[in-house]
């Protein structure tokens, strides 16, 4: 159909190969970003981010911080004409960035997501307290919060000690095939 | 009645009013929530963000403690976690290479005849009339906006739940134990979700619009099933506050609040006193003390 099926290496391709769905499907009706609620932040709407990699301006999708600024709120996935998953697009994009180890522009954002799955990794459930600490030090935005979080301590809403999965063993397992 | 309960990590943090709220809720309607034992995170949005095995083995570990447990139904009262389980159930269910790849990871798979339901479904299970006959306070006057946000809903080809842009099973339940649901617009607009430490000032717009758009239309609380979108519409309040001096609070409460305080539950006993936003005003309104 498209060009991409022979070029394994192109973003297209590589889009194609992580979310069983080609690019090219989407004909530029613009219905994702007309509902997209983050698009004012943003400099390329989304479905420019598809037009780069349907055109092959591969570069100028993966240095793009419009994947990043996606929220997943899946309401272009919801309403495209053409069934395109939009949101599954923007997961591949980020995927494909980090493991081409991109200097991504939203910097604050990828260090969010480490900072998260490390907690994860360590302890198998979300420890906020961890993850709060562990993205203030990565961004070094210290100051952040400070207005609420003193009472959400008070209020028990934030624990000071992870609650721990005891069965490590199988989170292991998970983080080592990913790692 | 017993259903599996996966509570995931936001209702033992910052969603614990969900959690308490629930289990409250749940015992007095005769619904018994079995935990799935010792469960772990279901991956959340960076799992999703930036890795697709890691989105649909960190939930499929969990599917397979339900299996172990003989538990073929599973609550999920976080709308995100929600979302994640049915998300990787359905992959491993429909893709026989996604199957295998967790088959060689986890050594099992999750059962096929999994179901997966979120908060409003586990209500409609207990019963629209069961809830009702439970009814201590009258809430009669009392307008609320259900607000379902993204996850329940989206994207329906997966959730299988109510309509995508005008749901209307969380106004039914609103209904059923007196109080009054308003029409509005914003019930499946986007609070900005994760974004809420790294993008604050996203958050704090979208939020901003939610609740003005719930208070245009006359309502004296939002109601969310979503741990989330309570934080971003409670806890970001004060944010809002700040930058747009003046405003009137706009209590957010969590349904299993809500409907606890129809059967005569304590503000207290269902945890209104662990929000950042004060709840007084609704209080007030339907005549409830604290």
């Amino acid at each position: 159909m498209s060009h991409t099926h022979s070029e394994v290496n192109t973003l297209s391709a590589k889009v194609e190969k992580l979310t069983s769905q080609t690019p090219q499907e989407c004909y530029q009706c613009g219905k994702c970003s007309a509902g997209c609620p983050i698009r004012n932040y943003m400099e390329d709407s989304p479905n420019q981010i598809v037009r780069y990699v349907q055109l092959g301006f591969d570069e100028k999708a993966l240095h793009s911080k419009t994947p990043w600024l996606c929220a997943g709120c899946l309401t272009c996935s919801t309403r495209c004409p053409q069934n395109f998953d939009l949101a599954k697009f923007m997961d591949a994009m980020r995927q494909i960035a980090i493991n081409e180890k991109i200097k991504i522009p939203e910097s604050d954002t990828v260090e969010f997501h480490k900072a998260f799955l490390n907690q994860i990794k360590k302890h198998g459930k979300a420890f906020e307290f961890g993850l709060v600490r562990e993205y203030k030090l990565r961004t070094m935005n210290l100051m952040q919060d400070v207005d609420v979080a003193p009472e959400m301590f008070i209020k028990g809403k934030i624990a000071l000690m992870p609650h721990e999965v005891k069965d490590k063993k199988s989170i292991k397992v998970i983080f080592d095939k990913i790692d | 009645m017993k259903v599996g309960y996966y509570p995931g990590c936001s209702l033992t943090g910052t969603g614990k009013e969900y959690d308490l709220s629930l289990r409250k809720v749940a015992s007095l309607l005769g619904m018994e929530l079995e935990e799935l034992n010792d469960w772990s995170c279901c991956g959340a949005t960076s799992a999703h963000a930036t890795n697709h095995l890691l989105s649909v083995a960190l939930p499929a570990r969990n599917l397979i403690i339900a299996k172990h447990q003989l538990l073929n139904e599973v609550a999920a009262p976080c709308a995100a976690c929600y979302n994640r389980l049915v998300s990787a159930s359905t992959e491993i269910k429909t893709d026989s290479a996604a199957e295998r790849e967790i088959m060689e990871l986890l050594g099992d798979t999750p059962a096929n005849d999994i179901n997966i339901i979120n908060i409003v479904e586990l209500f409609e299970k207990i019963g629209k009339e069961n809830i009702a006959s439970k009814v201590k306070v009258d809430l009669k006057g009392i307008k609320a906006a259900c607000y379902y946000g993204c996850l329940l809903v989206r994207p329906p080809k997966l959730t299988n739940f109510d309509d995508a842009e005008n749901p209307v099973s969380m106004e039914e339940l609103i209904k059923a134990v007196g109080a009054e649901p308003v029409e509005w617009n914003y019930k499946v607009e986007c609070c900005g979700g994760s974004h809420s430490i790294a993008h604050k000032e996203i958050v704090v717009d979208l939020s901003k619009k939610i609740i003005d758009d719930a208070k245009l239309h006359g309502a004296d609380v939002i109601i969310v099933a979503c741990p989330m979108c309570h934080s971003n519409l409670d806890m970001r309040q004060r944010a809002i506050k700040k930058e747009f001096p003046g405003r009137d609070d706009m209590p957010v409460l969590y349904l299993t609040e809500f409907i606890g305080l129809a059967m005569g539950l304590k503000p207290k006993e269902l945890g209104l006193n662990l929000h950042m936003i004060e709840t007084k005003s609704l209080l007030d309104k339907a005549e409830i003390k604290g």
